[in-house]
């Protein structure tokens, strides 16, 4: 998309507000609308929106194919892992009370940390299907459009 | 009165997209309708006090599922093929299906029915728990990352799942798939031209 | 039967057949049209008036959103249906995903997307397969 000069001077000036906006909506999520799933969605399309007017190839070159397989089971993996620690600490699998000395202040960072999961988590899908899908040879031309 | 003027004004946009969208045959008109067709949805739900999915509509549904399709257009097809003939089997089906769901719900509660069982069974537990136990401000939330805390835990696990299979069938760079589509797929493209 | 004439009962129930007529407009797309991404475009729409069907009952006459405001005497609607369709929005476009990502595979398979196209080229293969096992039996009967 070379030639689309006012998309690649709005596409700059958008993509940091809006991956400023998805973190918003990830730690306010407990507090107003929000939350993991979409701020793991808004995130993604920010990149997303990078990727398909400025190429595939200088996406990946910010934000790399082995990152997102990565990032993919690492949201997963937080998530079992806070019931893990609840599990140790002697409480039951997820139950957020037991994680620091007041129940309240344990409910607060339990769902903080697996909300960060979730969003990591559909954060990763999200780039692993635009990935895939991008990354195939287009049978339309881009002039077909 | 307003609320359900502006229901019914939504709902006709949505019903008129829908039927554009079984009519129109390029496809790349029937994604954008489907695009026009979650916003909608995400207004409707705004009305129903329903925040949070509203939210999640409009930025998963017109967002994310658009740019999917539009993909998926430009690796295939651009139009779909005319019908060679037009049967009224589905529409007869279709109807019959639609009466039945209808006379299904004669007896469901009203519509914003404060003794609905709906509003009645778990939700005052919940709204009273929820300042108490977990302290904050969207029940939403609680609901989801706490009391249901496992049910969320597999639901992320099938979108993870989702992801994988997705990468196993059309991603990946370089590897056994990959290879084997540069040899058939794209040497049978060269043959033909 | 009366009960269809009776207008307050219309006003309290339009909501759910309304959503019944969308979600029909969904399976017919899904029935009636031979194009594998307008199925999944028409699947869509019927999981979509399904989310509407869940939140329209979770809604209280005078209520607000489900988050905590300081007014006491606030009336609430129904959190529990807002969390089920949160995550079946996220899970649906993955499996809107998945399913777009095997229409890619079927068209680098059979070169179209049209349901009649791909059937009419299974059917060719099969016929060809019984006439090539026809022949092979034939020979074997003659070599006896």
């Amino acid at each position: 998309m070379d030639h689309h000069l006012i998309l690649r001077v709005v596409t700059r000036l958008l993509v940091a507000p809006i991956l400023l906006f998805g973190l918003y909506v990830q730690f306010h999520g407990d507090f107003g609308p929000g939350g993991g799933f979409q701020a793991g969605v808004i995130f993604a399309v920010a990149l997303i929106l990078y990727g398909i007017v400025f190429g595939l190839s200088r996406l990946r070159s910010i934000f790399p194919d082995r990152w997102v397989m990565r990032l993919l089971a690492f949201g997963l993996l937080l998530y079992a892992g806070v019931g893990v620690v609840s599990l140790i600490q002697g409480g039951n699998y997820l139950d957020y009370n037991v994680l620091l000395p007041s129940a309240k202040a344990g409910q607060h960072y339990g769902i903080i940390v697996i909300e960060l999961g979730v969003g990591i988590t559909v954060f990763g899908v999200m780039m692993a299907i635009y990935y895939g899908f991008a990354g195939r040879p287009p049978s339309i031309e881009d002039t077909d459009w | 009165m307003t609320d359900l003027a502006v229901t019914l004004l939504l709902f006709f946009a949505l019903v008129s997209t829908a039927i554009a969208i079984a009519l129109l045959r390029s496809l790349f008109a029937v994604v954008m309708l489907s695009g026009v067709f979650s916003l909608l949805a995400a207004l409707l739900f705004i009305a129903m006090d329903a925040v949070d999915v509203a939210f999640t509509e409009a930025a998963v549904g017109a967002g994310i599922s658009s740019v999917l399709m539009l993909g998926t257009i430009a690796l295939t097809a651009r139009h779909e093929m005319k019908p060679k003939r037009w049967s009224a089997t589905p529409l007869i089906i279709v109807g019959i299906i639609g009466a039945f769901l209808i006379y299904g719900t004669l007896d469901m509660p009203a519509f914003g029915d404060p003794n609905a069982p709906v509003q009645t069974y778990l939700n005052p537990d919940f709204i009273a728990r929820t300042p108490k136990e977990i302290d904050v401000p969207n029940i939403v939330t609680a609901v989801l990352a706490s009391y249901r805390g496992f049910d969320t835990m597999g639901e992320v696990a099938v979108v993870f799942v989702a992801g994988l299979g997705v990468t196993m069938l059309i991603g990946g760079s370089g590897g056994f798939l990959r290879r084997r589509y540069r040899e058939t797929v794209l040497s049978r493209k060269d043959g033909q031209a | 039967m009366s009960l269809l004439f009776d207008t307050a009962f219309i006003g309290t129930h339009l909501n759910y057949w309304l959503f019944v007529i969308l979600m029909m407009t969904g399976l017919y797309i899904v029935v009636a049209r031979g194009n594998l991404l307008k199925k999944v475009v028409g699947l869509n729409l019927f999981q979509a008036s399904v989310f509407m069907l869940y939140i329209s009952m979770s809604k209280i006459a005078g209520g607000t959103a489900p988050i905590e405001i300081p007014d006491p005497n606030a009336v609430y609607s129904s959190p529990l249906p807002h969390v089920l369709i949160l995550t079946a929005i996220v899970v649906g476009v993955a499996t809107t995903a998945l399913a777009l990502a095997l229409i890619v595979r079927i068209n680098e398979a059979y070169g179209t997307i049209e349901e009649d196209e791909v059937l009419e080229i299974d059917r060719a293969k099969s016929l060809a397969e019984t006439a090539r096992e026809d022949e092979r039996d034939n020979e074997e009967a003659r070599a006896v």
